[in-house]
């Protein structure tokens, strides 16, 4: 169990001066569970390597509890990494397989046991322990994956590599679930990497988004849905993502294409650069009054309907609430508390 | 739905039966037909039934004995080249560079005793371990060690199994370096989080992972060095005494040497059966013990 903690943390491949991970300060808390999201190439895998340490950042450092890790190697950091295709020990059976990380350690025969039996238990594999490894389905190989991390009463952090890339849909469901009970039970530090915003959403009480080597956002999951801090967390969480208008703001008034004027919750100061209105779906409907909009077509979703409208030649995504008829003259009611300003990308804080 | 049915296909077949026929059936049963009779020149042939057969399998005959002999030779080569170039080229296979330009000089230089002719192979070698001109041979008597492979059955065994060694490992090696690429990084990556030694790892990640080409190499080595004839004919030619006359020397020495035709058709078809039946069972344990494992 540790406090994972980066100070000027960066990386880069050799053969490049160009970051794969951009310089960062960041800290995880003991016990929490996070996910790294990012599209591919954005570079969490790097990061997650790097706490494990099967990567040496280029550039500063990593702490587990204050202490500095940066130059061990990955057997004596205590970290547990699942990874993206199960990797069992073909010849060895399901308890063998569970008990390899404490043989390699020198743990006595039947304390290793005693922990095989367990986390086997946790882990729903209590049945299968004397069956061979080999012939199980991706599932449970997974589940022997993190039980070898598990079966480590030291472990200082577990982390997962895209675990459920290999699982079938219907399991995928089921071994989340499974995770997430089971972070309840262990309080180990996880650490969960993925592209699919369902599985970092419903897994991490924080999530991490990343971007071309950068990390735009660290938050909750409800503050990434809320308060995205950058366009990039705003259309990459979400579905359809986050609607961004060009604008031009003058105090607590935003000035739209077409000349459209509405008014902001919080004042602005002066912006600089690419300034722009962001909403998500959610806050904007269509109705009877609002901004004048053409329609391009309508998106049934089953639990909700998403109209495709266009607003002065750009492209938005609205609400159509439940019940309403497609109307002639479409017009786009947006919920003004829910307006946020973004200027070259970020967030802007507004005032009042 | 109804596969039309048209028996005037298997006319197209006939080209390969004609074929086979010509190159594999007529030859094995002419070895057949001289098995079962006895010649005494100018091509007459007496009926023998099984007597030839009887004599190779009763070891107090002279052609039992010498049979057996043979074949005891010809085990103890095989046995020696796998025992020496299976963990040799596993070895060399595991050390072997991963990545860079090492790799392709590496693989080059394995692969070219693989290139050359098996005569050529005995030639270099009996030369190679000639005590009067021979680089090894002399080297091996400068330093005070008596070598002569013309003389004594051991240096002459010595000589024949390096030979076979230093002309086939590479193969154990290429096979073994294309099984341990085929491992993903993955698996070395949870070893290390594992905290597994390099024993370990082996054990546990690369021997099973080779399991596979191990089978397609020991079969190779095996069937390749119990058939063998040309090189250690051409270095020692059975001798001395008789002490490198393998099975398939000796069968040249009855059918060629002495033209006794019945009794080297016999021989070489308990020969090919013996071939036949241990690759048979190697395969069939392997392939079975894979298969449970997989079920």
């Amino acid at each position: 169990m540790a406090r994972i903690a980066f100070e000027r943390l960066a990386h880069g491949y050799p053969g490049s001066s160009a970051y794969a991970l951009k310089p960062m300060d960041m800290v995880w808390e003991n016990a929490g569970a996070y996910a790294l999201l990012g599209p591919s190439g954005c570079g969490k895998t790097t990061l997650l390597n790097i706490v494990s340490g099967l990567l040496r950042p280029r550039e500063g450092r990593v702490l587990f509890d204050g202490h500095d890790v940066t130059a061990l190697p990955t057997e004596r950091r205590n970290v547990a990494q699942v990874f993206q295709f199960p990797v069992v020990y073909d010849t060895m059976t399901v308890r063998e397989n569970l008990a390899f990380p404490l043989r390699n350690r020198g743990v006595p025969a039947a304390q290793a046991r005693m922990r095989v039996e367990h986390v086997a238990g946790l882990l729903g594999l209590a049945g299968m322990l004397d069956r061979r490894a080999r012939n199980l389905g991706a599932d449970d190989k997974q589940k022997i994956s993190l039980g070898r991390g598990l079966v480590r009463d030291d472990v200082a952090a577990i982390l997962f590599d895209e675990p459920l890339t290999v699982i079938d849909p219907h399991l995928k469901w089921e071994l989340r679930s499974r995770l997430k009970e089971l972070h309840r039970q262990v309080p180990v530090t996880m650490i969960y990497v993925t592209h699919d915003q369902t599985e970092a959403l419903t897994f991490a009480d924080r999530v991490v988004v990343m971007s071309e080597g950068e990390v735009v956002q660290v938050g909750t999951p409800e503050a990434l849905f809320e308060r995205p801090a950058h366009s990039f967390v705003g259309h990459f969480i979400g579905s359809p993502g986050m609607n961004f208008l060009p604008c031009a703001v003058e105090g607590d008034a935003a000035l739209l294409p077409g000349g459209h004027r509405i008014s902001l919750p919080r004042a602005y100061g002066p912006l600089t650069g690419k300034v722009e209105l962001g909403i998500r779906p959610e806050f904007a409907a269509l109705a009877q009054e609002g901004l004048p909009v053409t329609l391009r077509r309508i998106e049934d979703l089953g639990r909700r309907r998403i109209a495709r409208v266009e607003l002065q030649g750009v492209p938005f995504a609205a609400t159509l609430p439940e019940g309403m008829v497609v109307p002639a003259e479409p017009r786009l009611a947006l919920d003004p508390a829910r307006l946020h300003v973004y200027a070259d990308g970020r967030l802007v804080e507004g005032r009042g | 739905m109804a596969k039309p049915v048209d028996n005037r296909a298997w006319f197209l077949v006939l080209p390969v039966v004609a074929l086979v026929a010509f190159s594999a059936l007529i030859p094995v049963m002419t070895v057949v037909n001289y098995s079962v009779q006895d010649s005494f020149g100018n091509n007459e042939f007496f009926w023998n039934g099984t007597g030839w057969f009887k004599e190779l399998l009763d070891p107090s005959t002279d052609l039992g004995g010498r049979f057996l002999d043979a074949l005891w030779r010809t085990l103890l080569f095989s046995g020696l080249c796998l025992l020496i170039e299976v963990p040799l080229g596993i070895g060399v296979a595991l050390t072997l560079p991963r990545r860079g330009w090492g790799v392709a000089a590496s693989l080059v230089l394995l692969a070219l005793p693989l290139l050359i002719p098996w005569n050529v192979v005995g030639t270099i070698w009996q030369v190679f371990a000639r005590r009067d001109i021979g680089l090894l041979g002399a080297a091996v008597n400068g330093l005070g060690i008596e070598y002569n492979y013309a003389q004594s059955p051991l240096a002459a065994w010595v000589t024949v199994v390096a030979m076979d060694v230093w002309h086939w490992t590479s193969l154990v090696v290429l096979l073994c370096y294309a099984g341990l690429r085929a491992i993903p990084d993955a698996y070395y990556q949870a070893a290390k989080v594992d905290g597994a030694s390099s024993w370990a790892v082996f054990r546990a990640i690369q021997l099973p992972k080779m399991q596979r080409v191990l089978t397609i190499a020991i079969l190779l080595r095996f069937m390749d060095s119990f058939m063998i004839y040309t090189e250690p004919f051409v270095v020692t030619g059975g001798g001395p005494g008789n002490a490198t006359t393998f099975l398939s020397i000796d069968l040249v020495k009855i059918a060629l040497g002495q033209f006794d035709l019945g009794k080297a058709a016999a021989m070489s078809i308990v020969y090919n059966l013996i071939v036949l039946t241990v690759c048979w069972i190697f395969f069939a344990t392997t392939t079975r013990s894979q298969s449970e494992a997989v079920q």
